[in-house]
């Protein structure tokens, strides 16, 4: 049972050698901080704290960042053990294939949280201290964070099977920036432009929401937007959460995860080393 | 129950519509090594890698003892060396193996085994700066935890100098002491030859040899070499003997071993005529040729 564990220790000590996590927390502490003064201008106006309007900001950032960070960890994790030969080898222990999955999921979730927290964390302590804050928006910041794992970890899955699908570590890196291009711009472009298309039709009052909800990037918008009046205010984002249920953005951000990691655990079944 | 300690049984596996094991029995004693020739893409690796459970077989049963390859118990008692074995470059040589000795559960002296296959210097040096011999030497290692039944060596010797080599084999023979069998797929026909208790030898996936050097010898009928070197007259020597003619002055007879001692006699007849005579019964080399190029000839 505490096999998965040997393999996330060793994958975290490999994320601390070669940087990944230094550089990666070190990317979210700067984005992060830069937004919030820059974002700091219309506070007077909306006559909400700075940290709410730190929040939206970075919860902008984060659809961009935490995708790019999780894939950047995650095309490895396979087609890299494939390259270099050793993934027969590994897998001729006793450790199955959805253990050693298992495994370095954890390892890399941990990496991600840990970037997030701090970078997230440092900027909102920073928007607290100059522009004060309330008990709302540190919840917002709370849940900016959580959200921004949930969905770190929804590109992990789908990094692994990339992984696993692809020919060689340059082939995944290669579908790696495909996928988010597609889930984080492309996607958002298409819709927007059925929506204009459509001219406020049926399209846009029914369908448009759930196709919307169904991209983990935009779920992972819509729930910490819906969420908070003022992040709703602050970002002008209302209109698409609010012909939604409450839970619709949640159930997809935890959706997600679960489906991507079984997809990914099926496809390394069928990877012949 | 089997007494076998690897037991492969008609083997069959397809490659989209080639055959690349085709009808594949063998099977390993404990404490037996056997080596495992042929040429590229013979089949060496992928009959590894369905004794490992890595790859589905079409046709046929695999045994490790008495479990099915890939199962729990098959994973534990199997140790395997891949070709040009590599790990990941930012990990060091101690913690690479503590990884494995966990995963296998057993409880392993990381140093010590380091420090037998010759790694103890680099114990806590980034894999990336170590040599393709020391990455070998670390894969060897991870043979050694535990007490494995059967252990797979593919293409041990590549990237080694020729001391390795000496520690490689001498490794090797304390597995075989402790009653691991030993299947070791190899080029390198000198050494294995000496090293070895067996030998099969695979043809585009199928079997074409599986048996002592002696036997094989014996069954492959391979003539025996006589170089005989002329004192004056090569010439008339080549014409008396009925050989050859090679470099100057010396002429070559191929004969069967039945043949050997009248042949001798012969070339004993011809008193100083004869400078010289040198006899070469047929290597493990000559044999492989035979074995794995039957069909070329």
């Amino acid at each position: 049972m505490t096999r998965f564990l040997a393999i996330t220790r060793t994958e975290m000590l490999i994320l601390r050698r070669n940087r990944w996590l230094l550089v990666a927390t070190l990317i979210m502490v700067l984005f992060a901080l830069a937004l919030t003064f820059a974002g700091s201008a219309p506070t007077g106006t909306l006559g909400v704290d700075m940290l709410t309007v730190s929040v939206a900001s970075m919860t902008t950032l984060s659809v961009y960042l935490a995708p790019l960070l999780a894939l950047m960890i995650a095309f490895d994790a396979i087609a890299g053990d494939v390259d270099r030969g050793s993934l027969s080898l590994l897998l001729s222990y006793p450790a199955g294939r959805g253990e050693i999955l298992l495994g370095k999921f954890t390892a890399h979730l941990a990496a991600l949280a840990f970037a997030m927290t701090v970078g997230f964390g440092t900027a909102g302590a920073v928007a607290a201290w100059f522009g004060g804050a309330g008990p709302e928006s540190l919840m917002a910041l709370a849940r900016l964070i959580l959200t921004s794992i949930l969905l770190g970890a929804v590109f992990l899955a789908l990094g692994y099977l990339l992984s696993a699908m692809a020919k060689g570590a340059t082939a995944a890196a290669g579908l790696s920036a495909g996928l988010w291009l597609v889930f984080v711009v492309l996607y958002d472009l298409g819709l927007l432009g059925a929506v204009v298309m459509d001219k406020g039709g049926s399209f846009t009052q029914s369908v448009f929401p759930w196709v919307m909800v169904a991209n983990p990037a935009d779920a992972f918008r819509l729930w910490n937007i819906a969420a908070t009046e003022g992040v709703a205010m602050a970002s002008g984002m209302t209109g698409a959460a609010q012909a939604l249920p409450v839970w619709a953005a949640p159930a997809s951000l935890l959706i997600w995860p679960v489906l991507g990691f079984a997809l990914a655990r099926a496809a390394f079944r069928r990877v012949e080393p | 129950m089997t007494d076998k300690a690897l037991s492969i049984t008609q083997v069959i596996k397809d490659r989209g519509k080639t055959r690349v094991l085709d009808d594949i029995t063998l099977s390993l004693a404990p404490g037996q090594r056997v080596a495992l020739l042929g040429h590229n893409g013979a089949g060496k690796s992928t009959l590894i890698k369905s004794i490992l459970g890595l790859i589905p077989i079409e046709g046929g049963a695999i045994r490790i003892g008495d479990a099915t390859p890939g199962s729990a118990q098959a994973r534990r008692e199997t140790a395997y060396l891949p070709e040009a074995v590599s790990f990941h470059p930012a990990l060091t040589g101690r913690e690479q193996l503590t990884l494995f000795a966990k995963l296998s559960g057993s409880k392993a002296d990381v140093p010590g085994l380091l420090e037998r296959v010759g790694l103890s210097d680099a114990l806590d040096r980034r894999i990336g700066t170590y040599s393709k011999g020391m990455r070998q030497r670390l894969g060897l290692a991870q043979v050694l935890l535990g007490q494995p039944k059967v252990a797979l060596l593919d293409e041990p010797t590549s990237g080694l100098d020729p001391i390795s080599r000496q520690d490689l084999y001498a490794i090797i023979d304390e597995l075989a002491a402790q009653g691991t069998a030993v299947l070791i797929a190899s080029h390198a026909l000198t050494e294995v030859e000496a090293r070895t208790d067996r030998i099969a030898i695979m043809r585009k996936g199928q079997m074409v040899a599986d048996d002592t050097l002696n036997n094989l010898s014996a069954l492959a009928g391979l003539p025996i070499r006589l170089k005989v070197r002329a004192s004056a007259n090569p010439d008339a020597l080549a014409a008396e003997l009925g050989g050859n003619r090679i470099n100057g002055a010396s002429v070559e007879l191929l004969c069967t071993p039945e043949d050997k001692m009248e042949a001798l006699r012969r070339i004993a007849g011809l008193g100083d005529a004869v400078a010289d005579v040198e006899m070469t019964p047929p290597k493990l080399e000559d044999l492989y040729r035979h074995y794995a190029q039957e069909d070329l000839q």
